[in-house]
Parts: structure tokens; sequence; C-alpha cells
């Protein structure tokens, strides 16, 4: 499916939002990906779907690597093939009314659209951001805007709570949790969280991202899953750790 | 109007375009793409005799024009892919496939190959004696005259259907090795598998794969593998399955003219999972330009 690049503009440091124009009728639930073919790169690259409505989409996506350094430099009018809609997506219809939904650094964008969805499905979130540094900040007023309580916290104190985000959780925090961002922080709050079930969105590198390669298999408690089509959502029932 | 129809073993092939083994799962995943009964058959994910969890993640690494792939034969094993991958694929795929097994003993593979033989869906088996992502089996086999050809004997004598035995081209003399594949009575040849190969992360200085090393597909490899299918040709009788690097019809009909019989694709199928789809729309259209009446007609037409 072929996109056109509306805007590919910084907001932080190192991190640009792209809006994309095309057809999103592929994408059904928060927490789905696109998988971006970015030219001059053999591989698709895997980047959250932030928001959506029908006549397109946006993105926000770290500059890491040569391909997403790229993608960056990359102009508004130029196309983009993506495959769009992939993964399972957060389940909104399975939480209590006070979920809990935490992200840290670039695994905060696909929860700006689970909290509006969220919101619409009648609950009434409580939203933690993680990040490094208050220079780093992005998306804080969208989520904000959205009228839900935000909590910040930050590695070296220069802006909200110093700390990580589960030093903004409560002791035997017992909420419904949907969460995303570095592996370390989603072991960290998976193991705080005194809630025995939640939803958790895993990263692995991938090949096709549509569950034909088996290049992002992980095991489960319920056998291997492949991260891009059994997940990139696990309940925590389901993982290992 | 042009013949895409290619002969294989008395199988006929609505055209020669056949999706590889570990690039296609079981279909299911490409049948939300495209109605994959357009292909001239597809074959299966490497099947075991026990199910295999394969290697830890990452599996997948970038390479230029080309990826590298550590995913060490994950799949349910031969008698879950009996009761449940087969009955399910009959529902979207009608035509025969091609089995494609793998093993760690001459036993093993005939067992796990005798077993598929036996179902109706299987009109290929394929063995792969040259996965180079798993220890102590897989490409252990490939690498030598002698293996490869008690492999083939072993298999060829417990099952009815054609047997391509698929090549490594991680050797010195992969000649040698088609040859003794086909004195020991193979009906075919698939070749190639993938090049050993590893990238290293420069911020760890660790290597990107946690198997280390992984084998290299795609478009880098696709003039290593025309050669081989060239030399192999010249050296065999019995047809070849060429695959290695093939994302557009124009590469297929090179792979024909340098001997093969029918084409496998690989990753292409993995970063455009229309690939087969639209290679198969392109053929008539470049055989039309390129005044070639019938596909059958070109394989091996760039040997003198
Ligand atoms: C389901 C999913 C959703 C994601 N969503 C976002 C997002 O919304 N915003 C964002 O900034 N990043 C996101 N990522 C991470 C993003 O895919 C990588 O940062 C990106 O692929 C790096 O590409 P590169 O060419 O710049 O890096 P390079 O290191 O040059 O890439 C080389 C190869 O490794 C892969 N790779 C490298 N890092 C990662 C990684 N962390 N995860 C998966 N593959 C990787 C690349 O895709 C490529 O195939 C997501 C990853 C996954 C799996
Ligand atoms: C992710 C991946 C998995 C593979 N798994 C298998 C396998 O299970 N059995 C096998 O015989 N070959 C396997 N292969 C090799 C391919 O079938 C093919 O021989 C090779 O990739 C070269 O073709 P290509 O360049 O078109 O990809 C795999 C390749 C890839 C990329
Ligand atoms: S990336 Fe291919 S199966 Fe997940």
């Amino acid at each position: 499916m072929q996109y056109q690049i509306v805007e590919n503009s910084p907001i932080a440091p190192g991190v640009f939002l792209l809006d994309l124009a095309g057809d999103t009728s592929a994408v059904k639930a928060p927490g789905q990906f696109a998988q971006l073919q970015i030219p001059g790169f053999y591989l698709r690259r895997p980047i959250s779907i932030c928001d959506w409505d029908e006549s397109g989409m946006t993105l926000i996506y770290k500059a890491v690597g040569q391909g997403t350094e790229a993608l960056s430099r990359m102009q508004p009018g130029d196309t983009l093939d993506a495959l769009n809609g992939l993964g399972n997506g957060y389940d909104v219809t399975r939480c209590g009314n006070h979920p809990l939904v935490i992200g840290g650094g670039v695994g905060i964008p696909p929860l700006y659209a689970l909290t509006k969805a969220l919101i619409a499905a009648g609950r009434e979130p409580a939203v933690i951001l993680g990040f490094n540094k208050a220079e780093e900040i992005f998306l804080l007023e969208e989520f904000e805007d959205l009228g839900v309580p935000v909590s910040v916290t930050t590695a070296d104190g220069s802006f909200g709570q110093k700390g990580f985000v589960t030093d903004a959780m409560k002791e035997k925090d017992e909420r419904y949790v949907f969460a995303c961002g570095p592996l370390p922080m989603l072991k960290a709050v998976c193991k705080k969280s005194a809630c025995p079930t939640g939803q958790y969105s895993l990263e692995e590198r991938m090949a096709c991202g549509f569950g034909a390669c088996m290049g992002c298999t992980i095991q489960t408690k319920n056998g291997p899953k492949r991260v891009c089509k059994d997940g990139p959502v696990f309940r925590k029932e389901e993982l290992t750790w | 109007m042009v013949n895409l129809s290619v002969n294989l073993c008395g199988l006929t092939l609505d055209n020669p375009v056949i999706p590889a083994s570990g690039c296609f799962g079981y279909g299911k995943e490409f049948a939300e793409y495209y109605d994959i009964n357009i292909l001239g058959s597809f074959s299966f994910k490497g099947t075991t005799r026990q199910q295999r969890f394969g290697n830890p993640t990452p599996r997948i690494a970038e390479a230029p024009a080309g990826m590298l792939n550590a995913v060490g034969l994950q799949n349910p094993g031969v008698e879950h892919v009996i009761s449940h991958e087969l009955p399910e694929m009959k529902r979207y795929f009608h035509k025969p496939v091609i089995a494609n097994v793998s093993g760690f003993s001459v036993d093993e593979y005939v067992e796990t190959c005798a077993m598929l033989d036996a179902e109706e869906q299987v009109g290929i088996i394929e063995v792969n004696i040259s996965c180079p992502n798993v220890h102590g089996g897989g490409m252990a086999f490939g690498t030598s005259p002698d293996s490869a050809a008690a492999v083939t004997k072993a298999v060829k004598a417990a099952v009815k259907k054609p047997v391509f035995i698929k090549l490594s081209p991680n050797v010195t003399d992969i000649v040698s090795i088609a040859r003794a594949c086909e004195e020991a009575g193979a009906d075919g040849l698939s070749l190639i598998n993938t090049l050993l190969g590893m990238r290293v992360d420069l911020k760890t200085h660790k290597p990107i794969l946690a198997n280390g090393m992984g084998g290299l597909s795609g478009p880098a490899v696709l003039p290593v593998a025309l050669r081989m299918v060239y030399q192999v040709y010249k050296a065999v009788k019995i047809p070849l399955m060429g695959m290695g690097g093939v994302s557009c019809a124009r590469d297929v009909i090179e792979m024909m003219l340098c001997g093969a019989a029918a084409v496998q694709v690989g990753a292409a199928n993995l970063v455009h999972p229309c690939a087969c789809k639209e290679i198969i729309e392109q053929l008539p259209v470049e055989m039309e330009k390129l005044g070639i009446r019938s596909l059958q007609e070109i394989i091996g037409g760039a040997h003198a």
C-alpha cells in the first residue's frame, strides 16, 4: 500500500512525527504496527501506529540507525510503501474501569491511540510516561488534552518525578496495566504490578512482520509465539518473566 | 498466447513460480493477500521428526540487498504438520505441495519423509541437507558427496513420490555433491540454500544474531545462485529447482536460462507479500517483450 508523507518533522531530539495519508482500513486496534519500506533498505522497518483516522495515520519514531535516519530525511510529498494494520493490538474490552497505561521512550506512541480507545470505551485510564530527561519529552500535551491524569518520570529528575515509571506506580498496584517500552522497563512493570493480568507490547527484530518467517518467535507459557502476528501485545499470564 | 507451464518429474505446473521453504509458512498468511492457487506450487516450512523451537532471537539481520536468518528450523514436528497444517492448507491451496524435510540423522530423514510421502496433498519431497542454522544436522549432510548420497539413497528407498535434494552453496564443489545425489537416485535437485554469513553490532561489538552466524539470501545472492544452477545443469540430467535472490519475472527467466526447470522465490515474499503474484502476472509481459513463446523451451538456454 502506498502512502504519501504529509509531515515528517522533529518533535524532540532525534524523534520524528510522521504523518502519512493513505488507506488505513487495515488498522483495527491500537498497538498495531506498520512495516515501512524505506528506499535503499531491504527489510521493512516496524513502527507502531500512534493515531489514525480514515484518511491517514501518525507514527512517531526515533532515528536510531541507518534506516530510521534515512526515513528522517524523507520529505512531505514523498511516497512510502507500507504494510499496515499488523499484529494483534491491545484489547480494550478486557480491563477494569481504571486501567493504568505505562510507556517509556519510543514505546509511548501506540499508547496514545490506546488511551483514546479506552476513553471511548468508557474507561478512566491513568497514564505514566517515562523519559530520560526533560528535553526528550514528547506527546505530553496531547495526552493531557485527552483529559486523563498523566504522571511523568525522568531518569535524571529534570522533569516530573525523578526515577523510572515503576516509581510512579503505587505499592501493590492492582490496576490493570497496558504497557509498551524497552524490555527492562516492561519486566520491571510486570514485576511491580499486583494485577495478575495485563497487556504488554514486545519488540523483536523482524523480517516479514506478518507471521510467515518465524523470525520473531519468543517462548511463552502457551508455546512459541510470533511477536509480529500473535503479538506484539501479550498477556501477563503468557509471559515467562 | 505465451505458455507458462512446465513439467517437473511428471507433475505439470501452471507456471514455474514456487515460494521457497521457510519464506511462505504454510501459505495461510499469504492467502490473506492473494489467491495462492495461482502459484505453480509452494514449498512449506522445513519439517523435522520432532517439534523444534529453533534458535533464540535475534534471528534476523539486514544485509546489503538481502537478509540473514538464523531461525533454526522452528516447526511443530511432522505429526502436527500432518494432523493440523495439511488439513488446514487444503482449505486454501488445491494443488500438490512440496514437503521440505530436515533431520539430524539418516533415520530421522527417512521417517519424516515416509510420513509425508503418504499424504495425498504432497506432490514432491524436498530434502533439505543444507540448513546452515542448526548444529550437528542439516548442512552437515550436504557438505560431503558421501553423506549426501547416503541420505538420498535411504529416503528414495522409503518413498514413492519424486525426491528433490536441496543443496548447500557452502561447499567447495557443488557439482560433485549434485552428481552424488543423482547417482544415489534423486529425482531432482533444489539449489541454493542460504550462504553462511554474519553481521556485528557496532554498538555492542557482538554478533547481531543470537546464533552468531546465519544464512544470507535475497538479491545479493542471485549471481551465485545463477552460477551454481548453471554448473549443476551441465553436470546432471535430473531437473533442477533454481532459487536464490529471485525477485522479479526477469530473474525467473534468467534462472531458467541457466537450467532451472522451476524457480523458487524466498526472501522476496517476506518484504513483498505479493511478490509471487506480481512475478506470475509479469512473466507473460516479459516473455512477449523477449519473444519467448514457451518457458519449458528456454530451460538451459544459456548453455552452448
Ligand atoms: C512492533 C514494533 C513496533 C515498533 N514501534 C516503534 C515506534 O513506534 N517508534 C520507534 O521509534 N521505534 C519503534 N520500533 C523500533 C524500530 O523498529 C527500530 O528502531 C527500527 O527498526 C530501527 O531501524 P534502523 O534502520 O534505524 O536501525 P538499524 O539498527 O540500522 O536496523 C537494522 C535492522 O535491525 C532492525 N532493528 C533494529 N533495532 C530494532 C528494534 N529495536 N526493534 C526491532 N527491529 C530493530 C531493523 O528493523 C533492521 O531490520 C518498533 C519495533 C517493533 C518490533
Ligand atoms: C527466514 C528463512 C527461513 C528459511 N527456512 C528454510 C527451511 O526451513 N528449509 C529450507 O530448505 N530452506 C529454508 N530457507 C532457504 C530458502 O528456502 C532459500 O533456499 C533461500 O532463502 C534462497 O532463496 P532467496 O534468496 O530467494 O531467499 C529459509 C530462508 C529464509 C530467508
Ligand atoms: S517477522 Fe516474520 S514471522 Fe514475525
